[in-house]
């Protein structure tokens, strides 16, 4: 199990916490939804959970462990933006090499094309991105996988053969994932139960 | 055909690093040549023969300058290396190595361009025994802060990258992560600045010569040949000064260009125009 206990963080020491006190529990082959506004820090909740950013107050624990601070993390996180998460300057086979040795059924079930890999990121668009970081994020040891908002900026078709893709793979091999979203019609469609910011709050 | 800005660029870059060869081969082998003194072909105005000229000792001129040139050119490549070595390991630490470390090393850059660059230099090569190795360790010991600046900031830039966090969450050590995903960024502002601290080197180089505190005078360098051409310029010698000050300027010149256009050329923004 996944679980965030008590986090409290803030950008600025001293100013207003942006997470005050959350708790959240993700079950292995669970998906939960995350709903709430904009700015009201469903990403910096992530980026915690992942491991990016330390809580000032409060512990994320897999499986009643914390983190491990180096090595492959079991908590991946897909971000929101692809050709961030991407180095401009290597091959998309590269940048896949980075999340351990290639998996081709998992490339062939994200719908990630041969010779897409010779290409770079600036030759693909974000939806071909995406899947990239999609399959790197899913290695051998990932526990919990996190979305934030990874299909924002996608086609419906695109958005359903990922999502679809998606929860093939993490309830084949039980992978917990909180799934962050503005829309509520997604969230109801892939997840198997929705939460907001504010009840995590106690 | 209209060239676009690249084929210019790299026309440019080519012509520059050929003449710059050329001139430095050429001064290896006119070395023998520019410290043959002749009395019989003192003081010539430039002509066919000579084409610049001679000096009151009967050098020709043309010889002198090119050996002069290619020693401050070798001086600069020399020394514009171990600069930019100096930037690379500075710059990565200072962004790599914690709070502490970074501000030492941004004191030690504030400290060094707070003094000017030709005093520090005088005195670096003064407290050396000038000579050589005294202009060599003051040139290169002076020129690394603006370039170490520029790596310190590449690297921070980097390092706060999503793409370098998500690879270091994927197992990858900080050795891995940054030679796959920092080098490749760095080299480009590496190589560019490399190349355009020749330039200063050069001229630093045959600055410091030109007042004194350089080369010796028995050394066929440009600082020298200008610094002694300028007892002779009010007699009406004024080849002496002339054709060597404008092919140190050339050469100047020619490395910034070097420089800029392989900037162009490594810059992916630049790829359209």
């Amino acid at each position: 199990m996944l679980e965030a206990n008590n986090i409290i963080f803030s950008y600025d020491r001293g100013r207003e916490p942006v997470l005050d006190r959350v708790n959240l529990r993700v079950e292995p082959g669970e998906r939960v939804g995350i709903f709430s506004p904009s700015g009201s820090g469903k990403t910096t909740l992530l980026k915690i959970l992942s491991g990016y950013l330390v809580p000032e107050k409060g512990q994320v624990l897999v499986d009643g462990s914390p983190l491990p601070q180096r090595g492959f993390c079991p908590v991946q996180m897909v971000w929101q933006h692809p050709e961030r998460a991407v180095n401009p300057r290597l091959t998309m086979k590269k940048i896949l090499a980075e999340g351990g040795p290639g998996n081709s059924r998992l490339e062939t079930v994200f719908g990630i094309q041969e010779d897409w890999k010779r290409r770079y990121p600036g030759e693909l668009s974000g939806g071909e991105l995406q899947r990239f970081c999609i399959v790197r994020a899913l290695g051998e040891g990932t526990r919990y996988l996190l979305a934030d908002e990874i299909t924002a900026m996608l086609d419906f078709i695109t958005q359903a053969q990922i999502w679809r893709g998606l929860i093939e793979e993490t309830e084949k091999r039980q992978i917990g994932m909180a799934v962050v979203s503005h829309s509520r019609e997604l969230l109801d469609q892939v997840c198997t139960r929705i939460v907001t910011l504010e009840e995590l709050k106690n | 055909m209209r060239n676009n800005e690249r084929k210019k660029a790299v026309f440019l870059f080519l012509g520059a690093v050929l003449f710059l060869t050329a001139v430095t081969a050429a001064g290896i082998f006119c070395r023998q040549e520019a410290l043959v003194t002749d009395f019989s072909r003192r003081n010539l105005a430039p002509c066919p023969e000579y084409w610049f000229g001679t000096d009151w000792m009967g050098r020709d001129m043309l010889a002198r300058t090119l050996a002069g040139l290619s020693m401050s050119i070798r001086i600069g490549l020399f020394t514009a290396g171990i600069s930019a070595c100096i930037a690379l390991v500075l710059g990565v630490t200072a962004a790599v190595m914690g709070k502490m470390a970074d501000r030492v090393i941004s004191f030690l850059i504030d400290t060094i361009m707070g003094i000017p660059h030709l005093l520090l230099l005088i005195l670096v090569s003064y407290a050396l025994g000038k000579g050589f190795r005294g202009v060599a360790v003051g040139v290169a010991l002076t020129h690394w802060p603006s370039l170490t600046r520029v790596i310190r900031g590449e690297v921070l830039q980097l390092k706060n990258s999503e793409f370098y966090q998500i690879s270091r969450k994927l197992g990858w050590g900080r050795g891995r992560a940054a030679l796959r995903h920092m080098l490749p960024h760095i080299l480009p502002q590496f190589m560019v600045g490399l190349i355009l601290l020749f330039p200063h080197a050069i001229l630093h180089e045959s600055s410091i010569t030109f007042l004194g505190f350089g080369l010796s005078s028995q050394q066929p360098a440009i600082g020298v040949i200008l610094s002694e051409s300028m007892r002779y310029l009010i007699t009406g010698q004024w080849w002496l000064a002339l054709f060597p000050g404008l092919m140190l300027v050339v050469t100047v010149l020619l490395f910034d260009a070097a420089g800029n256009s392989l900037r162009k050329l490594l810059d992916p923004a630049s790829a359209h125009e």
